[in-house]
């Protein structure tokens, strides 16, 4: 088989439809390695958009390789959890053993080595992907076999299967978790009491988005629902955001792991109140390995009569489509996941019109998360009353956590809504914990004369990460990796975020290399002021918090760094000469400046 | 009678579905602004023209404006953020103003000398970003992109020829991507008579063979600072 017949059966599966960019993009990389120019304009063609457009939507995300990569791509999962168990060391040897430099493809094209963001495996890390499959628990020992498997150039389907298998890790279980539904019954429960019922029945178990903002589901629902769909194909949509991409965050892994039927009968009541047809899963790149059971789950819900036509036999039609991303961690935000289901660049959209009246293909369309849509079968099976009884005023039912760092048993915990920071530490096993970063970078940093705060709207909202951090971590080197986090996720569409997030970065860096002075924290502060009013979504709203909290509770830790109380600059005389002295192989004594302090 | 809202203290009258930019547009004011033209829908990226509409930031490009709605746009608290996100601009590209021949006739350098930027500020990105100078009339110098997108809406709205598209993520990634296989703007229909090759606010898309025909001193900011200059038409540099 050519190269471009395989690019044609990928176009004709999808219908050469345009608004399936993305997963074609993937798909035809799937089977031919990267995306050469001669592929775009091919793929192109196929779907009739300006190429231009396909090389900029392809060049956009990070999984997706518009030069020649290696026929081993490994990328180690760079979370500050996966540093703290020691992934930099890994790493390094491997591109030792490999004598490959980090982001270079070998000489031979064999293997390249690099770091991606948070693969959401903190809870088992050192974590990487080889060739986009997931790999946990990296040791020493399983580094040199695998470096083995790569030089013997060993197909990775054909590497021991127990390297990939991925655990669960559920600790705590409470209402969701501990649910005892059988399939479908929520969704015939939900069916017999009606649409407009079941709204009321969300409304009245006061469900809230549990991707961290919090919004009312049910007030969600309802405007979807009363909105109208517009031009030639008017319809409404169901979105599952599974693009659970916050460091630190990996509750959606295990929910799709392991209760794939509960998210998506979530989705179809969701679809029946809305009067959608037709829902989508957007599922991270980082989780491919994934798609296939989920495929068979959902084709298990086929047969079983509880997804197609005529649902249980009550008239009500609805199927489910999983689109994957191809990392990036934007598309979290509902706006940008909806482009990238378009086939665009995950680029957040202007808001209003917001994406229940004008969301996907520009119809009334409900994005909600993994977890949301699995509470809501709770609450259609057992009301809402009963929901609305468990967790706190404000926010009821149930929080699953994702815990990871310093403690004994990492994993999934779920409480009700209202548990403290003290009693999650207690429950896994932390001890001597010096901070706890809630909700992920883009969360808060809880200090221990904090601990007694209680996980809840109205105290601490969280996406659900939760890492610990001991007496023996340095927060400054948390909030400068969630610094790099943040200026490699930008989506570079604002100018605060775009440049801002690396303005950051590098004074970040600066400061760790010991040329830091009062002067950059006083310019760090400005930045966050910058960035927080004039960024065009929460990546730029939000991504100063870790440093302005650290800043703020940690002060000792920046401080310590600071070379002097006054200006320092940021040029390093003797470090500029480094090429230099690459280049020449010298490193004597005569080829090094000392700077001005020293002379 | 009109509905108004109070901009800076100052009644601004305005039709229903206008924005806060295209109400004080129409109304003489300025507030200051990159990426948005009159002419084409808001994109919203550039957040120079972010203003504090009833306590709460927005950009006024995108903003619907609201009867009663009390906007401040030129006061100290966000001419200093715009500044710095001036310096952002000017720290992230290549912008060399002496020699350049949009000088005098850029909005971002008019924009900067209206809100007093003194200095980039920041140390400089000194991003490595070619020229393409393969098409026979026109050069596209991307050291000066500020990333407004205007030449991608105008190939595509006006001139349907869909020359380019922004691609790419983030900081290194993000650039104007060209519609040929070969990334080469003379392999695309580009033409100088393109809507598109007179759009660009900075000195990326630039015409050959005309330099400084009209000197610097004489140009469009040199006459007179942009902020009184709201009015009239934007004068796009002649082909």
């Amino acid at each position: 088989m050519t190269d471009f017949s395989r690019i044609d059966a990928v176009l004709d599966r999808h219908d050469r439809n345009g608004t399936r960019l993305v997963q074609i993009l993937r798909e035809t990389q799937e089977q031919l390695g990267w995306l050469s120019p001669a592929t775009l304009s091919r793929i192109a063609t196929g779907i009739g958009r300006p190429r231009a457009e396909v090389s900029g939507t392809a060049s956009f995300y990070s999984f997706f390789h518009t030069r020649p990569r290696g026929q081993y791509c490994v990328l180690w999962s760079d979370n500050i959890t996966d540093r703290m168990l020691g992934n930099t060391d890994l790493m390094d040897a491997m591109c030792k053993k490999l004598w490959l430099e980090p982001g270079r493809v070998s000489e031979d094209g064999l293997v390249s080595v690099n770091t991606t963001s948070c693969t959401g495996m903190c809870d088992q890390g050192p974590a990487v992907l080889v060739n986009y499959r997931a790999i946990p628990r990296m040791t020493q020992a399983r580094l040199g076999e695998l470096v083995g498997l790569i030089r013997e150039q060993k197909p990775v389907a054909e590497w021991p299967a127990e390297w990939f298998e991925v655990e669960d890790n559920i600790r705590r279980k409470d209402i969701l978790l501990g649910h005892e539904l059988s399939n479908g019954q929520a969704l015939k429960t939900a069916l017999e009491r009606g649409a407009q019922g079941t709204l009321d029945e969300i409304k009245a178990g006061k469900l809230r988005g549990r991707g961290g903002a919090g919004f009312s589901t049910g007030m969600k629902w309802e405007a979807c629902r009363n909105a109208v769909g517009t031009g030639g194909s008017p319809a409404h949509y169901v979105v599952c955001n599974a693009d659970e991409g916050e460091p630190g965050t990996f509750k959606d892994r295990v929910l799709l792991n392991s209760y794939a039927d509960l998210v998506f009968e979530g989705m179809s009541i969701a679809g029946y109140v809305v009067g959608a047809k037709k829902g989508l899963i957007y599922l991270r790149g980082e989780y491919r390995y994934l798609l296939e059971p989920m495929e068979s789950t959902l084709a298990a819900r086929r047969a079983a009569g509880l997804l197609g036509a005529n649902i249980l036999g009550k008239g009500f039609d609805f199927d489910i489509e999983i689109h994957l991303g191809a990392g990036a961690y934007v598309c979290g935000e509902e706006s940008a996941l909806i482009e990238s289901l378009e086939g665009k660049p995950g680029r957040p959209r202007i808001r209003p019109p917001f994406p229940v009246t004008r969301g996907y293909l520009d119809q009334p369309t409900t994005v909600n998360n993994v977890e949301t849509l699995a509470a809501a079968c709770l609450i259609a099976a057992h009301g809402g009353a009963w929901y609305a009884g468990h967790g706190t005023e404000k926010s009821a039912g149930s929080k699953i956590l994702s815990v990871s760092g310093d403690c004994e048993r990492p994993g999934i915990y779920e409480y009700p809504y209202g548990v403290t920071v003290r009693q999650v530490l207690e429950d896994c096993g932390a001890t001597d914990s010096q901070a706890v970063q809630i909700s992920g970078p883009s969360g808060i940093c809880v200090a221990a004369e904090e601990f007694g705060r209680r996980i809840a709207f109205e105290d601490l909202p969280t996406a659900g990460a939760f890492m610990v951090f001991d007496e023996t971590r340095d927060l400054f080197e948390v909030a400068r990796n969630f610094a790099h986090f943040f200026a490699h996720e930008s989506c570079g569409f604002c100018t605060p975020c775009r440049v801002g997030t690396t303005l950051v970065r590098n004074m970040m860096d600066k400061i760790s290399r010991g040329q830091g002075s009062p002067y950059d924290i006083n310019e760090l502060f400005k930045l966050h002021r910058v960035m927080q009013g004039a960024s065009h979504c929460g990546l730029g709203n939000s991504a100063c918090n870790p440093v302005f909290d650290t800043l703020n509770k940690f002060r000792p830790a920046y401080e310590r760094r600071l070379k002097s109380l006054d200006y320092e600059p940021a040029f390093d005389l003797d470090a500029a000469l480094s090429q230099a002295r690459q280049m020449t192989g010298r490193d004597d004594a005569a080829a090094h400046l000392s700077n001005e302090e020293t002379t | 009678m009109s509905p108004t809202f109070q901009l800076d203290g100052e009644d601004i009258a305005f039709t229903p579905g206008q924005t806060i930019m295209q109400a004080a547009k129409a109304a003489g004011v300025y507030i200051p602004h990159l990426c948005w033209h009159p002419d084409f829908p808001a994109h919203g990226s550039c957040k120079l023209c972010t203003v504090k509409a009833n306590g709460r930031f927005g950009s006024s490009c995108t903003m619907e404006a609201q009867a009663g709605m009390s906007v401040e746009n030129r006061t100290a608290e966000l001419d200093d953020k715009r500044r710095t996100l001036l310096q952002m601009f000017f720290v992230e590209g290549n912008h060399f103003c002496p020699s350049c021949e949009k000088s005098g006739n850029c909005t971002l350098q008019a924009t900067a000398y209206e809100l007093k930027m003194m200095s980039p500020h920041f140390d400089m990105f000194y991003p490595d970003r070619p020229v393409d100078a393969s098409h026979p009339d026109v050069l596209l110098d991307f050291n000066r992109c500020i990333m407004c997108s205007l030449c991608v809406t105008a190939s595509r709205d006006v001139d349907k020829k869909n020359v380019f598209a922004m691609g790419g993520r983030g900081i290194l990634g993000r650039r104007i991507h060209i519609n040929s296989e070969s990334g080469r703007l003379a392999d695309t229909n580009f033409a100088l008579t393109d809507r598109a090759a007179h759009i660009c606010p900075v000195g990326v898309i630039l015409p050959k063979r005309k330099g400084f025909a009209v000197p610097i001193g004489e140009r469009r900011y040199d006459k007179a600072p942009i902020n009184e200059q709201v009015k009239e038409p934007l004068k796009e540099t002649a082909p």
